[in-house]
């Protein structure tokens, strides 16, 4: 680390695992940012699948287990902790979403958990894994383990959502429903022929307002993580720099780990919030 | 920083995860909780009509407390009376008794003074036939004399 610049450790240290295909060198491991680059669309983060894939079955797996041994008895200690967050998204499903959807309270949790424990990634020290990586996978192997931070998790999620989103509106209000949606708001007139000229303004609004939801989601969540991660390395840098910065680093690193925990619950409970919202959004015929 | 597959990846993950939590994880755990709701609710129910019954069973234990009382006082009055009217009775028996004793013993002692009497009468007429015998210095035939002496027997 000390052999690098700052700039290079940085870089190095927001470039993910990439497995794509390379026009040159087919399908491999990208060695450099330019290569990954090269690959276009067809090629995988696996830091960024790996970890979220890895985090997705430990919620998976503790949730569960839970749930095979769930009694209405006295529940045990895990019982216990998944109860409580299983409450608390439950009640803030019912207190948003007034449909009747069995997928809406398991996808909130889902969201929730899962996105917690991505963000959590962030308060692993920002050089353990990557050092654990490299000493597996030689030293410029690329290894980032926030999945949050990579904007492809957050639009992938956000697509999702968005995707559950058109699905549900056409479900419940009918295509034409969903179209009327699209262009007899906001403006509306009972005179035909001005109506036909407001389709296109309303369209235009309508359209706007609706793809603004999945780019925000993705876009806020990554911002949020992307920043904090930013600011864990630049304090990382300072280890490197001298017993004074190198104190001052540790104790930065508390402070900003301690508000992280904050920011990372924030973000993921955000997340979960607004795809309920927009959820009760599909499932409303009018607003 | 590359837009790539790796979203696809993600999304893939995510809808596979949603339907494994919808399927296998929520309704276990949900009905666990409902179930404990309903069992907390009917626990807190049966609390309260416990608590009902004990009142109503402390209000009859109570009722049936102060009738015993009534009940006992009245046995102990009767009782009382009763023994009163023993001891009355008893009274009124020893009374008698006592009488029908003193009657008897009257009775016995007027009979003793009169078969007294009826000796010392004999007694007398032997007497005065004995001192007339003495003063005339000869017998007298008490048979001849029997009248005389009966007379005088009965006049004592």
């Amino acid at each position: 680390m000390a052999a690098e610049s700052a700039s290079g450790y940085i870089q190095h240290h927001l470039q993910n695992l990439t497995y794509g295909q390379h026009p040159v060198n087919g399908w491999s491991f990208a060695h450099t940012p330019q290569e990954a680059k090269e690959m276009g669309f067809w090629a995988f983060h696996l830091d960024t699948l790996g970890w979220s894939v890895f985090l997705g079955l430990v919620f998976i797996c503790i949730f569960r287990a839970v749930a095979v041994k769930a009694t209405s008895g006295q529940p045990g200690k895990l019982q216990n902790f998944v109860e409580v967050i299983i409450e608390f998204v439950d009640s803030s499903v019912r207190d948003t979403f007034h449909g009747r959807n069995p997928l809406i309270a398991p996808l909130a949790l889902t969201i929730f958990v899962w996105i917690f424990l991505m963000n959590l990634m962030d308060l692993v020290p920002v050089d353990w894994l990557p050092s654990l990586a490299g000493l597996v996978g030689g030293e410029h192997t690329y290894f980032r383990v926030v999945p949050t931070t990579d904007p492809n998790a957050t639009i992938g999620m956000a697509l999702s959502v968005f995707a559950l989103l058109i699905f549900y509106s056409i479900k419940v209000k009918g295509i034409g429903g969903f179209l009327g949606e699209l262009t007899l708001h906001p403006f509306h007139s009972k005179n035909m022929l001005v109506q036909i000229i407001l389709i296109p303004i309303n369209f235009l609004l309508e359209f706007v307002t609706l793809i603004a939801r999945p780019v925000s989601l993705a876009l806020r969540l990554f911002g949020n993580m992307y920043a904090g991660e930013l600011i864990f390395i630049l304090i990382a840098i300072m280890f490197a720099n001298g017993l004074a910065l190198g104190g001052l680093g540790i104790v930065l690193q508390w402070a900003w780990a301690v508000f992280h925990i904050l920011i990372i619950t924030l973000q993921a409970f955000i997340f979960m919030m607004l795809t309920i919202v927009y959820m009760s959004m599909a499932h409303e015929e009018s607003h | 920083m590359n837009i790539n597959a790796t979203l696809i990846g993600q999304s893939v993950a995510f809808f596979i995860f949603v339907l494994f939590c919808m399927k296998f994880v929520w309704p276990p755990v949900i009905a666990a909780l409902r179930e404990r709701e309903k069992k907390i609710a009917d626990g807190l129910d049966a609390a309260n009509r416990a608590a009902r019954d004990l009142e109503l069973a402390q209000e009859q234990a109570n009722q049936k407390l102060s009738e015993a009382k009534g009940q006992a006082a009245e046995i102990i009055e009767q009782a009382n009376k009763r023994a009163t009217q023993i001891i009355e009775e008893a009274q009124v028996k020893a009374r008698a008794e006592g009488d029908r004793l003193k009657e008897q013993a009257q009775a016995e002692i007027d009979r003793e003074i009169n078969s007294a009497k009826e000796a010392l009468r004999a007694q007398v007429g032997l007497l005065a036939v004995a001192g007339a015998e003495k003063i005339l210095g000869k017998t007298i035939d008490p048979q001849a004399h029997a009248q005389l002496v009966d007379r005088l027997a009965a006049e004592i």
